[in-house]
């Protein structure tokens, strides 16, 4: 199989750093404001931006982790099922500035379910979105992030392959697959 | 990606170990979902399910319609007692009407074993046996060896005792598959007369003194005497059988440690539990029924997808 590096660890590490700092521009002192990462992956972003957060504005940012298996539009559609991970939301996102975070964004529809789980724990005063890779002009819903870490242009049959330390690799990073 | 060995969830016999870990896990993520201040998901919006009772139910009957409508699940509910059964239409006929309607889900309680089984070979909808006779009840198996896993972290090496009605005992059975099929060690115990002649073939020890059985186990899972399904006596009182095998506070006191006490429910208090023992820090009855609901929606779910 055919592999194009899209970002390595040091270029990913200038990347989140960059989103860390858009966000603290963008949310302050984080008062109003909670993350939501997507599981599975997601959430080793969300990690990761957390920590640079408090590192550089010694804040710390809520971040709850949430699984859309159950809100997808594709159950009894598809050939494989979907397995379930574990949400933990340990707050009220009620009138909070809610920063959704996924580490690739595709057709949309996952972050269509994101935001239907995510009415289960209130209704937030905004949304927002951000994203590790944009796969542009390949959406099936109206969805456009807030944040990009880097936009790439794909086929529909390529694959992006994200690899986080956190899941065992030897470092960062992420590929875009033929 | 894992999905179940089954398309209907007849017996826990015919379950592999894969299968209930997978349920226990969905399990898991669902039991999160009713702590949740919404506890709906819509998974399950496109199918209708007919919860089909030929016999009485309190507590399964409404864990698995509860279970249906927090999967946003259509649901029809059909009890025998006041249908055309009645009037002398057979099973096989009852359900292909209700499956006209383009129902896509069978939960069925029946007094006949083999009930589901036979419903299988003919309809193409998932079957859940909610109870068929004295041969299985899986849902209340998945859910007592999910609620031991849960208040002793596995269940493989557990030392598990069931205790009252053997013979006339679903639940028994299934637990037996269950438990067995998790790792754990099964004691059954109960009076001669009220366990099934061959049960040591399934390879469980049998105990008589209920003392005994409760000193070397972990887990006693007590059962109720099933008096509507007892045509002969079994023994000479309910008196005498509390006496024998009724156990109380003073005798889970009484043990050099502290086993944990579960009962399927309805409990006859003062029967088979006692009620100091049933309201003690032992006992995990109510647990149980709140896994309940958390173990048929991971079935229901599960089922629905193959």
């Amino acid at each position: 199989m055919q592999k194009r590096q899209i970002l390595d660890s040091q270029q990913l590490e200038i990347t989140l750093s960059r989103l860390s700092q858009q966000l603290i521009e963008n949310h302050d002192t984080f008062q109003d404001s909670v993350m939501l990462g997507l599981q599975p992956r997601g959430v080793f972003l969300a990690e990761r931006l957390k920590q640079r957060i408090r590192q550089m504005n010694k804040t710390e940012v809520p971040l709850g982790y949430l699984d859309a298996t159950f809100y997808r539009d594709d159950f009894r559609r598809r050939e494989t099922p979907l397995k379930p991970n574990a949400t933990n939301v340990p707050f009220i996102i009620e009138d909070k500035n809610v920063i959704l975070i996924d580490d690739v964004l595709f057709t949309g529809r996952t972050v269509r379910a994101a935001l239907d789980a995510m009415t289960a724990f209130g209704r937030p005063r905004k949304v927002e979105l951000l994203i590790l890779i944009d796969r542009k002009y390949s959406r099936d819903l109206p969805i456009e992030p807030n944040y990009i870490g880097k936009p790439v242009d794909s086929i529909f049959s390529q694959r992006v392959l994200v690899q986080w330390k956190e899941q065992g690799n030897t470092e960062d990073s992420i590929w875009l697959m033929n | 990606m894992q999905q179940l060995s089954v398309k209907h969830l007849l017996g826990i016999k015919g379950l592999t170990r894969a299968d209930i870990e997978l349920i226990f896990e969905t399990a898991d993520t669902f039991k999160e979902v009713l702590n949740r201040p919404i506890k709906k998901v819509p998974s399950l919006r496109d199918i209708t399910v007919a919860n089909v009772f030929f016999e009485n139910s309190t507590r399964t009957r409404l864990s698995f319609e509860l279970a249906q409508k927090r999967l946003s699940a259509d649901v029809i509910n059909f009890s025998s007692s006041s249908s055309s059964v009645k009037k002398g239409e057979t099973l096989l006929d009852t359900v292909n009407n209700i499956l006209a309607m383009k129902v896509d889900m069978i939960v069925m309680r029946h007094s006949s074993p083999g009930s589901p089984h036979f419903l299988a070979k003919h309809i193409k909808a998932n079957i859940v046996n909610a109870g068929d006779g004295t041969h299985e009840h899986p849902t209340q198996a998945l859910l007592d060896a999910f609620s031991i896993r849960e208040e002793h972290g596995e269940v493989a090496g557990k030392k598990v005792a069931i205790i009252g009605d053997i013979l006339h005992s679903r639940v028994a059975l299934s637990n037996i598959f269950a438990l067995q099929l998790l790792g754990a060690e099964v004691m059954v115990c109960g009076p001669i007369t009220l366990l099934p002649k061959y049960i040591k073939e399934l390879g469980v020890k049998v105990e008589l003194d209920v003392r005994k059985a409760l000193q070397w186990c972990d887990v006693a899972n007590v059962l109720r005497i099933q008096l509507e399904r007892q045509q002969i006596k079994y023994f000479p009182s309910l008196r005498e059988y509390s006496l024998y095998y009724g156990i109380n506070k003073k005798l889970l006191d009484s043990l050099d440690k502290k086993i944990t006490v579960m009962h399927p429910g309805p409990i006859n208090r003062g029967v088979e539990l006692s009620s100091d023992a049933a309201d003690s820090d032992h006992s995990i009855i109510l647990n149980q029924v709140e896994n309940g609901v958390a173990i048929r929606m991971a079935v229901m779910y599960l089922l629905a997808q193959n």
